[in-house]
């Protein structure tokens, strides 16, 4: 992402390259997540409420727990970027952290919800619901290990003071605009794998 | 900043050959990279077509330089039924995602799109680096599919499910898996190709390059990726759930598990149609800027190709279940997909008639280019028509899976990938490797590969007509099928006659390349801005970047001595007057 | 021209032909011009000395209608091509008629298993009858075919019926023919199910009333 301030001279527009590049990826991404959901509902809408008795096995309590923990941190992003446009560094520094850490606290959280499914016989060869809900949310967790991974980067930068470099601009707001992407799809998964029992 | 330029150039040439060659971050080497692989894939999917004609031709007879091939894939040069599937699988899909994707996106389009827009290079330029290594490594899953147990993928191009989600039903193993990570390789490449494509038009276009002011070739790539990134999701989505089925246990796509075939081709097809314009758009791009360069012409109507683009961009996402007539879905959904696909031949008959209106009234010179240009455009027309003949529901209950519609779609693809491609080859050689071609050569290649390519497809379309199922081992297992034996060896002969016919091209290529006349920055005398800079094109593309004054299509303006008008100069008074 | 076909022996079938004239007469018109026009400019407005080509961009109305009407003439020659064939397909996939005799091809890698249900017209009873391969049914009678797969997708195609219709394993899907010929006919697998996919080969006999019910007391002789 950093080449293309080097190359140019002129720019016809003021859009930056990185952020096109960012919400072309947000966008590939959303059609990867909407191909999944499409599926999940017309299987969904063909089980004739087959489905429906195996959703009553997940957890919603936990769910709408894992979602306040992500929705949090998605506030904490947007913390983060406003931070970091004001050039407020050691708050940039401290939500970038909590950040990191709600996210963490939200793989523990379902990682602890797969024991305890698989423990209760639920793995992903138990039926097509239990297949999509592992396939569904296995990707999504790995979504959020890679955000977290973004934005851990971007934390150590910023102790390291590194990230306040012209180079780096932009890069909390990237990082943000991803994980809201990550949250966004959680949005959709939450009602349509808890809820709809 | 000439100082920095120059110290720029220094720089490169200090560059190691690694770096300079082959982890390149410029976009004209990547675009040559590609070019290469294009045509290596081409060669190893040509190879192919040719043993499956020669096996339909001349059933479970020793296919001639298919000898070295180890038992138990073939023997002694006769192909069993799975290796055959395989190659008709392997065909398709490395034509349609290694040969024309990498060699109209991934040669031309890298190549062209930052010179066209007046750029120094694309937006990204170690991603587009990461792209072709992407690809690169897909091209070798592909080619190591058929060295693994149990061979390559054989469920047809299409992998339609259950027979591609259970390794029972085809007895192909790891080949299927590595079919399918190859495919997600592929698609990751070109994710990341098409970013570079659209921030590159949209963020670094030349002072006074609007968007409207843009070749041509230009929109058509950008269309082409973004065409592509808003199918392809749900087929990755299909494709993770395929793998999940094959190697987990799952079951998404069987039935005996719960799952549901149908929704397999679904979502292949949502992806398979605008992918097809992928492949087409970039090629007809080409044509556009060969018309009017070679009739000195404006291209006609360059606002109404345009929008006809778009509007086609979007139908192709509302035509998907025309693929799947006698698929067993619902029989209502056949009317409104076939209005779909009949609205979709307009906007397509929109750009043919301009191209042939941008022939009217021009100075047309028969230069190689211009031969494939032209020869992109009446073949095309074919694939074009016979395409009514499939969209029209009743007639393909006929017509589905014979050999009419290999014949229909082989109008469409050939022109687009392999005539469109020659043609932008012949045409932008002299920018790419600052040599002419020989003009001769190209013109018997253009004649040999014109009509034998004629020879094969058209004689496939009285097959179709008599109703011979396409990817049949053996045709003569049927009696229907017998009397009709002449015709496949027929077209087997014309086929092996049109990869002949591409010797004087590889002759031609490397000959031209290393002994060729030396190029003039703009031999054509066109007026894009690639042929604005210096052959050979320098590190970070142009001297200075240009300012552009006017549209790429202004050939013989009245009023004027020249009869083009590069876009980089302002007219001459007497023009603007 | 049509020769090529396969002989018609179905009640639809020539509808389906039918449209296909129609559509290769309309388009090959179409085609025909087209390329001639093609040959026409080329040899026409070939570089000669001397010869400047005309300046015209195209992106104002009056020469854009050179394009527009051909192209609104291809759009209203469309839309009567897909209303023709609307009719023709709704005969086949369409409503189904009232059957005479019923019959289930159960399709398997790589055969045709084809059940008859027997006096009780009723499947899934004692006296059902299974064979591979061979379908016997009488001429001029509504034939209703009840589709199974029990493996991959397999794709029931008869070319003198000029029907097609793909299996998907897990669903029935129901076609229907009526034939107006006797006569031994070829039964083909249209998609790939497989290595032995073309080897799927079944036969259609088409008997007439008498030997149709020499061939049902052949099988069931106590009745
Ligand atoms: C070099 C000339 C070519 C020849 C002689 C050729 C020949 C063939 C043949 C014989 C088949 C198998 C038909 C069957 O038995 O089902 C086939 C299938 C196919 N070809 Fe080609 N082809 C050529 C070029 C191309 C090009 C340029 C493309 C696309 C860019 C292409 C795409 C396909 C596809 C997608 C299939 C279907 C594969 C499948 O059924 O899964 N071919 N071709
Ligand atoms: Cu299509
Ligand atoms: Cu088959």
């Amino acid at each position: 992402m950093s080449g293309a301030s080097t190359v140019t001279e002129y720019q016809a527009t003021h859009t930056v390259p990185g952020r096109m590049g960012v919400w072309w990826f947000l966008a590939s991404e959303i059609m990867v997540f909407g191909g999944f959901l499409a599926v999940y509902i017309l299987y969904r809408m063909a089980s004739h409420g087959a489905w429906a008795a195996m959703a009553e096995h997940v957890s919603a309590p936990i769910g709408t727990f894992n979602t306040v923990v992500l929705l949090t941190s998605s506030l904490t992003m947007v913390k983060a970027f406003e931070a970091v446009d004001k050039d407020a560094r050691d708050k940039a520094r401290n939500y970038l952290l909590i950040t990191v850490l709600l996210g963490v606290a939200f793989l523990c959280v379902k990682g602890f919800e797969y024991s305890h499914e698989i423990s209760m016989g639920f793995t992903p060869l138990s039926g097509s619901f239990w297949s999509f809900y592992y396939v569904l949310t296995g990707l999504h967790g790995l979504h959020v290990l890679a955000g977290i991974i973004a934005n851990f980067c971007l934390y150590i930068m910023a102790v390291r003071g590194t990230l306040w470099s012209k180079n780096c601009q932009g890069r909390v707001e990237f990082a943000g605009l991803y994980w809201h992407l990550v949250d966004v799809i959680w949005i959709f998964l939450f009602p349509l794998l808890y809820l709809s029992y | 900043m000439a100082e920095q330029a120059t110290s720029e150039v220094q720089h490169t040439e200090q560059m190691s050959f690694v770096r300079k060659y082959i982890f390149s971050v410029d976009h004209k080497v990547i675009g040559k990279q590609y070019l290469f692989l294009s045509l290596f894939m081409a060669l190893v999917a040509g190879t192919m077509a040719y043993y499956v004609r020669w096996q339909l031709a001349w059933p479970e007879t020793a296919v001639p330089g298919a000898g070295w091939i180890p038992e138990p894939t073939a023997f002694s040069g006769i192909i069993p039924p799975e290796f055959y599937n395989a190659l008709v699988t392997m065909h398709g899909t490395i034509m349609v995602f290694f040969v024309g994707m990498p060699l109209l996106l991934g040669a031309f389009g890298n190549y062209l799109l930052p010179l066209m827009v007046g750029a120094r290079d694309m937006a990204f330029p170690r991603l587009n680096m990461m792209s072709f290594w992407t690809i690169f490594t897909a091209s070798l899953c592909m080619i190591a599919s058929f060295f693994v147990e149990g061979g390559s993928a054989a469920a047809g191009w299409t992998g339609y499910a259950p027979l591609s989600a259970d390794p029972i039903y085809t007895g192909v193993t790891w080949g299927l898996n590595l079919w399918i990570i190859g495919l997600a390789l592929e698609f990751t490449s070109f994710l990341m190709g098409g970013i570079n494509f659209l921030t590159t038009t949209v963020t670094m276009r030349a002072p006074g390059m609007t968007m409207l002011r843009l070749p041509l070739m230009v929109w058509m790539q950008i269309t082409a990726a973004v065409l592509f990134m808003l199918s392809v999701g749900p087929l990755v989505a299909g494709a993770i759930l395929l793998l999940l089925d094959r190697t987990v246990g799952t079951g998404f796509f069987l039935p005996g598990k719960g799952g549901d075939p149908l929704l397999w081709q679904h979502l292949f097809w949502f992806f398979g149609h605008p992918e097809v314009y992928v492949v087409l758009l970039p090629g007809i791009g080409a044509v556009m800027e060969i018309l009017p360069v070679f009739s000195r012409k404006p291209i006609f109507g360059y606002r109404t190709i345009i929008w006809s683009t778009m509007v086609a961009g979007v139908l192709s996402f509302l035509v998907w279940a025309h693929h799947m007539y006698v698929s067993g879905m619902d029989p209502n959904l056949v009317m409104p997909f076939s209005i779909t696909t009949i609205l979709i031949s307009v906007p397509f008959a929109v750009i043919i008639f301009a191209f042939m209106a941008t022939l009217w009234g021009g100075s047309i010179e028969f230069k190689t280019p211009m031969l494939y240009a032209i020869g992109t455009v009446t073949t095309f027309i074919i694939g074009g028509v016979t395409g009514i003949f499939n969209g029209s529901p009743p007639v393909d209950i006929f017509i589905h899976d014979t050999y009419f519609v290999v014949s229909h779609f082989h109008f469409t693809l050939f022109p687009s990938v392999f005539l469109g491609g020659f043609a932008a080859l012949y045409f932008w050689f002299p920018k790419m490797f600052g040599k002419m071609m020989n003009e001769t050569l190209g013109k018997i290649h253009f004649w040999w590969t014109m009509i034998c390519f004629n020879l094969v497809f058209i004689p496939m379309f009285v097959l179709g007509m008599g109703g011979h199922m396409r990817r049949i081992y053996n045709p003569m297992q049927y009696d229907f099928l017998k009397p009709m034996q002449g015709i496949n060896q027929f077209i087997t002969y014309s086929a092996i006659l049109l990869l002949l016919g591409q010797i004087p091209f590889i002759v031609n290529f490397f000959w031209s390349m290393f002994g060729g006349k030396k190029a003039g920055d703009n031999p054509w005398n066109a007026n894009t801005l690639e042929w604005a800079t210096t052959t050979p094109v320098p590190h970070e593309n142009f001297d200075t970047i240009p300012t552009v004054y006017h549209g790429p299509y202004d050939y013989s303006l009245p009023n004027q001595n020249e009869d083009w008008q590069p876009q980089h100069l302002e007219k001459e008074p007497a023009a603007v007057a | 021209m049509f020769d090529w076909f396969p002989k018609n022996i179905s009640t639809f079938g020539g509808d389906i032909d039918y449209v296909f004239k129609l559509i290769f007469y309309i388009v090959g018109i179409g085609f025909l011009l087209g390329e001639l026009a093609i040959l026409f400019f080329v040899v026409q407005f070939r570089r000669r000395d001397g010869q400047k080509a005309k300046y015209i961009s195209g992106d104002k109305w009056p020469q854009l209608g050179w394009i527009l009407i051909p192209t609104v003439l291809v759009l209203f020659l469309d839309l009567w091509i897909d209303f023709a064939g609307a009719k023709a397909y709704d005969a086949v996939k369409g409503e189904m008629p009232v059957h005479d005799v019923i019959v289930e091809v159960s399709s398997k890698q790589y055969n045709w298993i084809i059940t008859y249900p027997g006096p009780d017209g009723v499947f899934a009873t004692a006296d059902d009858i299974t064979k591979e391969n061979d379908l016997h049914v009488p001429v001029n009678k509504v034939i209703k075919v009840v589709l199974k797969s029990q493996d991959v997708i397999h794709s029931f195609f008869v070319p003198v019926l000029r029907l097609k219709q793909d299996i998907l394993p897990g669903r029935t899907t129901d076609v229907w023919f009526e034939a107006t010929e006797t006569g031994k006919y070829e039964i083909a697998c249209a998609e790939l199910c497989g290595y032995g996919h073309y080897t799927m080969r079944g036969f259609l006999h088409i008997h007439s009333e008498e030997e149709y019910a020499a061939w049902l007391a052949q099988i069931w002789p106590a009745e």
